[in-house]
C-alpha cells in the first residue's frame, strides 16, 4: 500500500460522495418537499393583502400594543430578530437575569392590571431558547385576555374562544406542552390570518 | 393528568420506541457492515456501489490490517477537512453566488474556518458562529452537510473494525475502510435521511433555495441599538458606556435555505450542528413536539442498534443487551436528575413573583416545556450529538451538570454513532480487567485474554479524555483571552469554559452558549481539543482492534467472567461512573455544585 494511492482513493471517493450526498440527495429532498409540502418547505408564510409575506406562523414577532397578546421576552437581536436566533444564555445566578426578570414581572402586572401578589407565568418573563418562540402558555394568554378585550371592545368569552382556536395542543394528546400561537392569534384578531 | 404524568408518559413512549427499533435496525446493520450483505435496496444501490469501487480503484474483497485501515481513515478525514476548509474560506467567490449565496455572506476568517472544519470533520459540530448570519447555502449544503455524512460513517466504521477484532481470532485484518465508508453511507445513512428529511418538512422545516424573505411587521417596533460611527465601531460616552439610539424595526427577515436535508443527517449521524444559531430550539429546525420526539429517537437509533449488532457479531446476544441495559440505566439516571432540578426551578426568580409551578423556563420553548427540554439535553449529551432544543447555559446548576457530566463520562451512554460503542468497549475492557484483579485471574473478554497492551491502550484513551478537557480548561481559566469570552460571572463563568472543552473533547458540540468563542485563541484551542479528542482516541482503539483480532481463543472455563447478565451490567456502570467521578468531580465541585448552593442562598453575580 502506498500513501499516494490512498490519497488518490480519498480524493476520488470524496468527489463521488460529494456529488451524491451534497448534490443528488438535497435536490431530491427539495423536489419532493416542494411537491408534497410547499407551504412548510417555504417557511409557513402568511401573506398580506398585497401577496407579500407579513409573518411566518412558526416565528414569533414582537407585539407591544394593548390590543395584541404579548409574546415572550426575546434575546434574539433587539427582539424577535430572526437573523440572530438564540437565548439570553444567562445562568441561574446571573444578576442581569435577576434584574431583567424583576422588571418584566412588574411590567407584566402593571400592563394586565394584576395585584402585586399575583404569580406571573414563567414563560411571560423568561426568554425562550430560540428568541423566536411563537407560543405562550395558556395561563399566560388567559391573564392577558381582559386587557386585550378591553382594548378591542370585545366580549371576553368571545376572545377566549379565539384563543382556544389558536392553541396548539399536545401532539397526539401526549407529546410536548400546549401553547397559544400568538402570531396566529394576533393576526386572526386583526383579520389578516384565516 | 398533571404535567409530570405527561413527562412520565413521554419517557415511557420514548424508551418503548427505542427498544422496538433496536433489533430490526441491528439486523439491518448486519447486512450493511458485511461486504456480501444483502438489503432490499440492492437493485438500486448495488450498481452505484460497484461503480464507486471501480472509479476509486478499490478492491472490495481485500481486507486491511488495522494499520492500513487507520491510515486510510486518517487520510480520508484529512482530505475532506481540507475541502471543508477551502469552501468556507472561499464562500464569497465561488461560482453561482446568486443561487448559492443569495445573502452575499463573506468568506470566513482563517481561525473560524479552521475551527469549523475541525469541528465538522470530528463529528463535533461545535459552532463559533450563527449559521443564519454566516453560512452561504453552498457552505451549509456541501462544506458542512458532507462532513455530517462522512464523520458519522467514519465513526461507525471504527466501531465495526473494533467489533470485528473482538469477534475474530488469529486474524490479520479488521475489514476494509473504503467498503465500510461506502456501504454505511449508501445503505444506512442516505435512505433513512431521505425519509426523515421529508418527515421534517411535513412538520414545518424549510427546504428551498430562495433568498431570505422580508415580512412586513404588523406592528412596527422602536428599539434601542448601540450607536456606531462611520467605520461601524460602537460610540461610547464619557463614562465609557455605549451610546444608544432609537431605531424603527418594520420588517422581520426570515431565513430560508436547504435546511431539512442537512438536519436529517445532523440528527441521525449524531452531528448536532445547527443550521441556525438556536439549533433545534429554532422553530424551523424543530417545529413541533412530534418532530422533537422523532429527532430524539434518531439520535439514539443507530447507537442503540449497534449494541444489538455487537451481540450478534460476537455470538453472544446477551452481551449486547447487557451493554444496552447499562446504557439505558445511565440514561435514565441522568434524565431524572436533570428533569427534577429544571422542574424545581430557580429560587432567585420565584422570589420575584414568578410562578414556581412553571419550573425554569429561561432558554426553553413553550412547545417542548420542561420535560422535553430535560429529555433532549440528556439524550444529546449521552450521545455525542450536541444539538440542543433549549439553552443549557440557562439550566439550573445541577440541571446543567447532567449534560456536562454526560459528556465527561466519554459519551458512552448510547453515544455518538460508532463512537459510543467503541468508547463503551474501552470501558468494558477496563471493567473485565478490574473484575480479573478482584478475583485474581487473568482477565478474559469473550474468550480473549486481556493483556497489558489492551489495558494500556484503554487507559491511554481515558487519559487523553481527562487531559484534553482539564488541561485546556485550566489554560483558559488563567488567560485573559479565556475570561474575555465569558457571558456569566462567578462559578457559572468557570462552568462555561469547562463545558466548552468537555464538549469539544467529547466531540459533542453543544455549549454553554453564552461563551463568545469566535476569537483567535478560543477557535484555535477548541479546534485542537476536537482533533485530539477524536484522532488520539481512534488510533489506540484501532490498535486494540488489531491486537484482539490476532489473539487465539481460549475456551471458556469455570473462572471465566461472564459478560452478560446483571452483574456485568452493574460492574460496567460502576466503572464508567468511577472513572468519570475520579477525573471530573473536583472540577464539577468548583462549577455547578458550588453554584447550586450559592443559588439557594440567593447570591448573584
Amino acid at each position: 500500500m502506498s500513501i499516494i494511492k490512498e490519497v488518490r482513493i480519498s480524493a476520488v471517493v470524496t468527489l463521488i460522495l460529494l456529488v451524491i450526498c451534497c448534490g443528488l440527495y438535497p435536490l431530491v429532498v427539495l423536489g419532493a418537499g416542494q411537491l408534497f409540502f410547499p407551504h412548510q418547505a417555504n417557511g409557513s408564510l402568511v401573506l398580506g393583502a398585497d401577496g407579500k409575506p407579513i409573518a411566518s406562523t412558526l416565528l414569533g414577532q414582537a407585539f407591544t400594543a394593548d390590543k395584541y397578546f404579548a409574546p415572550r421576552p426575546s434575546a434574539a437581536g433587539t427582539g424577535y430578530d430572526s437573523t440572530s436566533s438564540g437565548g439570553s444564555n444567562y445562568g441561574a445566578t446571573s444578576q442581569a437575569l435577576h434584574d431583567a426578570v424583576k422588571q418584566r414581572v412588574a411590567d407584566y402586572r402593571k400592563a394586565n392590571h394584576l395585584s402585586d401578589t399575583q404569580l406571573v407565568p414563567a414563560d411571560a418573563v423568561m426568554a425562550s431558547g430560540s428568541g423566536l418562540d411563537p407560543h405562550i402558555s395558556i395561563k399566560n394568554a388567559l391573564l392577558q385576555v381582559p386587557r386585550v378585550a378591553a382594548a378591542r371592545s370585545m366580549n371576553e368569552a368571545d376572545l377566549k374562544k379565539i384563543v382556544a382556536r389558536c392553541t396548539d395542543g399536545r401532539d397526539f394528546g401526549i407529546l410536548g406542552d400546549p401553547g397559544v400561537n400568538i402570531v396566529k392569534l394576533n393576526l386572526t384578531l386583526d383579520g389578516t390570518y384565516k | 393528568m398533571t404535567s409530570s404524568a405527561f413527562g412520565w408518559l413521554q419517557l415511557a413512549l420514548y424508551l418503548a420506541a427505542l427498544l422496538l427499533i433496536t433489533k430490526p435496525l441491528g439486523l439491518y446493520l448486519i447486512q450493511v457492515l458485511d461486504v456480501r450483505g444483502r438489503t432490499w435496496l440492492d437493485p438500486l444501490l448495488r450498481p452505484i456501489e460497484r461503480l464507486t469501487y471501480r472509479l476509486g480503484g478499490i478492491d472490495p474483497e481485500k481486507e486491511q490490517h488495522w494499520k492500513q485501515y487507520t491510515i486510510s481513515l486518517l487520510l480520508f478525514s484529512m482530505v475532506t477537512m481540507l475541502v471543508t476548509y477551502a469552501i468556507l474560506r472561499l464562500q464569497a467567490v465561488l461560482p453561482f453566488q446568486h443561487l448559492f449565496n443569495p445573502q452575499g455572506f463573506a468568506g470566513l476568517s482563517d481561525h473560524l474556518s479552521f475551527d469549523t472544519a475541525a469541528s465538522f470533520t470530528t463529528n463535533t459540530d461545535w459552532q463559533s458562529y450563527g449559521g443564519e448570519s454566516t453560512m452561504s447555502y453552498f457552505s451549509q449544503m456541501v462544506a458542512l452537510a458532507s462532513q455530517n455524512f462522512f464523520s458519522a460513517a467514519v465513526g461507525i466504521a471504527i466501531a465495526a473494525a473494533l467489533v470485528r477484532g473482538i469477534a475474530r481470532h488469529c486474524a490479520e485484518t479488521v475489514g476494509n475502510f473504503w467498503v465500510d465508508l461506502v456501504r454505511i453511507t449508501y445503505y444506512l445513512l442516505l435512505p433513512f435521511c431521505l425519509v426523515f428529511a421529508l418527515f421534517l418538512i411535513s412538520q414545518g422545516m424549510i427546504q428551498n433555495f430562495k433568498g431570505y424573505d422580508a415580512a412586513a411587521l404588523t406592528e412596527k417596533q422602536t428599539v434601542q441599538v448601540p450607536k456606531t460611527d462611520a467605520s461601524g465601531n460602537p460610540v461610547k460616552d464619557a463614562q465609557g458606556n455605549p451610546v444608544m439610539v432609537s431605531q424603527v424595526v418594520d420588517t422581520q427577515t426570515i431565513p430560508q435555505g436547504p435546511m431539512a436535508s442537512q438536519m436529517a443527517i445532523k440528527m441521525l449521524g449524531t452531528n448536532g450542528g445547527g443550521y441556525t444559531n438556536a439549533n433545534a430550539a429554532h422553530p424551523f429546525e424543530n417545529p413541533t413536539p412530534f418532530s422533537n420526539f422523532i429527532q430524539m429517537l434518531s439520535i439514539f437509533a443507530i447507537p442503540s442498534a449497534l449494541t444489538y449488532w455487537l451481540g450478534r457479531m460476537v455470538k453472544s446476544p446477551g452481551h449486547g443487551w447487557s451493554v444496552w441495559a447499562a446504557m439505558a440505566l445511565l440514561f435514565l439516571a441522568g434524565f431524572f436528575v436533570c428533569w427534577h432540578y429544571e422542574t424545581v426551578g430557580n429560587p432567585i426568580l420565584t422570589q420575584l413573583g414568578v410562578d414556581p409551578a412553571d419550573g425554569n423556563m429561561e432558554g426553553k420553548e413553550v412547545r417542548f416545556g420542561i420535560a422535553n427540554s430535560a429529555l433532549f439535553a440528556t439524550i444529546t449529551t449521552d450521545a455525542s450529538c450536541g444539538a440542543v432544543n433549549a439553552m443549557h447555559d440557562s439550566f439550573t446548576p445541577l440541571g446543567g451538570l447532567v449534560p456536562l457530566f454526560n459528556i465527561e463520562l466519554g459519551e458512552v451512554v448510547f453515544g455518538g454513532v460508532g463512537a459510543g460503542l467503541y468508547g463503551m468497549l474501552v470501558f468494558v475492557i477496563v471493567a473485565v480487567f478490574i473484575a480479573g484483579l478482584m478475583v485474581g485471574r487473568t482477565p478474559e473478554y469473550l474468550g480473549k485474554k486481556i493483556q497489558s497492551f489492551e489495558v494500556k491502550m484503554s487507559m491511554l484513551v481515558l487519559l487523553v479524555l481527562a487531559m484534553d478537557i482539564l488541561g485546556f480548561t485550566a489554560w483558559a481559566c488563567v488567560s485573559a483571552w479565556g475570561k474575555a469570552g465569558l457571558n456569566n460571572q462567578g462559578p457559572h463563568g468557570f462552568s462555561e469554559m469547562l463545558y466548552a472543552y468537555s464538549s469539544v473533547t467529547g466531540n459533542n458540540g453543544s455549549a454553554f452558549a453564552g461563551l463568545t468563542a469566535n476569537t483567535y485563541w478560543y477557535n484555535t484551542t477548541l479546534a485542537f481539543g476536537m482533533l485530539i479528542g477524536r484522532f488520539l482516541m481512534i488510533v489506540p482503539i484501532m490498535a486494540i482492534a488489531g491486537s484482539l483480532a490476532a489473539k487465539k481463543l481460549v475456551p471458556a472455563g469455570p473462572g471465566s467472567f461472564p459478560v452478560s447478565g446483571a452483574t456485568f451490567t452493574f460492574l460496567l456502570i460502576g466503572t464508567v461512573l468511577l472513572v468519570g467521578a475520579l477525573n471530573f468531580l473536583p472540577a464539577l465541585a468548583l462549577g455547578p455544585v458550588v453554584e447550586h448552593f450559592l443559588m439557594w442562598s440567593g447570591k448573584t453575580f
